[in-house]
Order: C-alpha cells, then structure tokens, then sequence
C-alpha cells in the first residue's frame, strides 16, 4: 500500500501529473476577486473566508476525474481490481495520495491568498485549519463520482455535478466554523467538530462507493 | 493444482457472447484459446480473470497451495493495454507492481534486474517507460509476470507488436513459468511456439444470439 501511495505521489509531480493544476487555479480565482469586488478593504476581509473555501473546493474538484480514469486507460485499473487486497483500502490509500498532492497544497497557499483579501491572522488561521479538516472530505466524496465516471470519456464536468451537492455540506460548516472564529459571539468549535465528523464519514463513505461503482463498471 | 471451469457462458449487454465453456488445466498445462476476432476469447479470459461477471458457470482453482476466494487473486492479467505508467522508469513501474502485487504462497517471483534481463531488455530499465516502442513496451509488460509470483498466466494476445525472436522468447518464459507447476491460459492467433498445449477453439455466436433468446 505504502508503495502505491508512493507511486500516485510521483505521479502527480512528474510531467502531466497536475498536482500544481489545482493550486494554481485557486490562486487565479482567489486573486481576481479584489479587483472584480473593488477596493473596499472591510467587503474584502468579510467574504474572504468564503471565497477562499469557494475556491478550495473548486479547485480540489479540478483534477477529481483523472484519479481512476488515468488508471482505467493504461489497463493499470484490471490488475489493482483483481488483486487479494480489498478494492476499498486501494481506493483509500489513492484518496489520501491525491489529497497531498493536491488538497495539501490548498491548505499550504491559503495563508497566503488570505492576505490577498485583506483577512486578519485569526481569520487566516481559522480558514487554513478548516480548509486542512475539510478538503480531505472532498477527495473521499470525489472519488465516489470520479468511480461512477470510470468509464465516460468526458466524465470531468459529470463528477463536479455528481459531488458537487455532497460537497455543500463541507462547505457550509467550513465556512460558518470560520465566521464563528472571527465574529465573537459565536462559539467556533461545534461547527469546526460538526466539519471534522462530515470528514470522518466521508473517508468511510466515499472509499465503499467507489469501489463498488469500480466494481459495475468494468467491462 | 486444478484450474476448472463448468459451464461458463458470458453476456455483453444483451447479446450472448458464449456459452457452455468447460474445461479442465492442471499445473504445468496451458491451454491456448483461438477462434476468429469476435468469438469471445477476451470476454472468456476477462471472466477468468474476475472482471467481467460470468452470465452462468464457475471458475475455480481446485487444490491450489492457498485457497483463493476469486480466481483472479491466484491470477496474472496480460491484457491488450501494458497497465505501466508512460511518465514512471521502467524500474519504478516494475518495482511498484512487484511491491503492490506481492507473492502468491507456493513460489516467489524474481527481482526487477532479474525479470527486465529475462525479458532481453537489461539496460534499458532507467527509461521512462513512455520512451520505449511498442514492442519493448510489451516486453516490459510481460517482465511484470516475473516480478511478482501468480500460479495462473490469463494472456490476451500476449505476442501483438513482437518480432519473431522476442515471440521465441516468449514462449520460453511460458514453457519456464509451466515447468514451476503454473498454468497458462492464451488468448491467440498467432501459433505461440508452445508445445503439447491444449486448445480451446471459440465459434462465436455473432449473429446467433436471437435465435438463442
């Protein structure tokens, strides 16, 4: 297992690989914001926290599509169904691999586009601790679509409507464990556990899916 | 070690593609598949190998060294496409597969330099497996079965984009693999140099399937 993490791992960074594809359209979406919104330094600070988990889920929907796909077009997806190893520990360990090469570097370029929206230090620290607990969720969901599209040659729009309406609850209590941090009355922890337990779920959710839909689609 | 199947039959979508396939391999047997394009054989060696569901029959490995729960654990697929990464080495790609597969209990595979050298091709194992031509990329491909120990070889048209001595080659690793007590089982149209090998010969049913219904 450990050698198939390693493997996506260089995958995603040799050429085609597309690791940095997602961090770079975060960073284009993230920077036009201020000069389509204007130079209103309070609106800026105030939305911030949700464009930058806008973004974020965005951009880890970007390169969702490829996680199976790529494997099914060299025959690479055959062998790993065949083998004695349950199909949903591989797809679990391909879920954590595409997650650090590219959810990771979402979480790691935030504190940086959060300056970019005029958010103070508590608001940067509470989305980049948030966005840390909740992009995983994204990539375990994700890949209960990315299965389900296996076989469809431009499945890519498809998965992004296909988790898109699972990936809202990920979203709402990212954001609004955000706002909690940063407005006071509000207490920042039940929304940021409720983001955690939605992790939690969807790392046993989404690997049992998607194993299943790899399963029916073989052909 | 027996690999038997009883009664296999196999559709796609509604159409059936064979029917009533049985057939009997012992260890150190091979069993070569012919019959013309569209008779089935990938769709048999498919089912075999557990990616396809059977539309009725079984397949079992009957005394092998480990139970197996589904054919195909016990099972190398060579299939049409390489299953190597183009961007990885050769090296890498290898000693991934021999990593994730591991070996099946009864025997143990050979190491990468080892299985690239059997394959006629040592040297060239630092490349990107993407720089290689068709050919060596298929020779690539059947060093996998050598990396890693599987009893059963399921081959689909192993010898595509082979030239003569690479299928002389070939054919060694087979007959190799056979005296280790494996079974082979060979999708073909081209005779595969093996000798005293089953065969198995597909009709197809193209054209058939309603009078079938």
């Amino acid at each position: 297992m450990i050698a198939l993490l390693a493997r996506d791992l260089k995958l995603s960074v040799r050429a085609g690989g597309g690791a940095l594809i997602g961090v770079l359209f975060f960073m284009t979406v993230v920077a036009v914001i201020p000069f389509g919104v204007g130079p209103d330094l309070n609106l800026l600070a105030r939305i911030g926290p949700a464009i930058l988990w806008i973004g974020a889920l965005l951009a880890s929907l970007l390169g969702l599509d490829r996680l199976f796909q790529a494997e099914r077009e060299d025959g690479s997806l055959d062998l790993l169904l065949m083998q004695e190893t349950p199909l949903v520990l591989t797809v679990f360990v391909k879920c954590i691999a595409h997650w650090l090469a590219t959810g990771l570097p979402l979480v790691i370029a935030a504190p940086l586009l959060g300056l970019f929206m005029n958010m103070d230090e508590t608001a940067i620290a509470a989305t980049t601790l948030t966005l840390l607990a909740g992009t995983p969720a994204i990539t375990f969901i994700g890949a209960a679509g990315a299965a389900i599209a296996v076989a469809l040659p431009r499945g890519g729009l498809l998965v992004s409507i296909l988790v898109l309406p699972l990936a809202i609850p990920v979203l709402i209590f990212g954001v609004s464990a955000v706002y909690a941090a940063i407005q006071e009355p509000a207490p920042f922890l039940p929304p940021f556990l409720i983001l955690v337990a939605l992790n939690l779920l969807f790392a046993v959710i989404g690997p049992v899916a998607a194993a299943a839909a790899l399963r029916l689609s073989s052909d | 070690m027996r690999l038997v199947a009883e009664g296999l039959s196999a559709t796609r979508g509604e159409d059936l593609i064979f029917q009533d396939i049985s057939f009997e391999i012992a260890g150190g047997e091979a069993l070569v598949v012919k019959g013309p394009n569209g008779s089935g054989k990938s769709t048999l060696l498919r089912v075999l190998a557990g990616l396809l569901p059977a539309e009725s029959g079984t397949a079992k490995l009957l005394a092998a060294p480990h139970p197996v729960e589904r054919l195909g654990e016990a099972c190398h697929y060579l299939g049409h496409r390489n299953a190597m990464k183009r961007e990885l080495t050769v090296d890498e790609n290898l000693a991934f597969w021999k990593d994730f597969f591991g070996d099946f209990p009864g025997d143990a595979g050979v190491d990468v330099d080892e299985a690239v050298e059997s394959v006629g091709l040592g040297g060239i194992a630092h490349l990107p497996f993407g720089y290689l031509s068709a050919g060596q990329q298929r020779r690539m491909a059947m060093a996998k079965l050598l990396v890693a120990w599987r009893p059963v070889w399921i081959l689909d048209e192993p010898t595509a984009a082979l030239d003569v001595a690479a299928e002389t080659m070939f054919a060694g690793l087979v007959m190799a693999h056979l005296g280790r007590g494996g079974i082979a089982i060979a999708a073909t149209h081209q005779p595969l140099g093996l000798d005293g090998v089953k065969e198995l010969r597909m009709t197809g049913f193209a054209g058939v399937a309603e009078t079938v219904w």
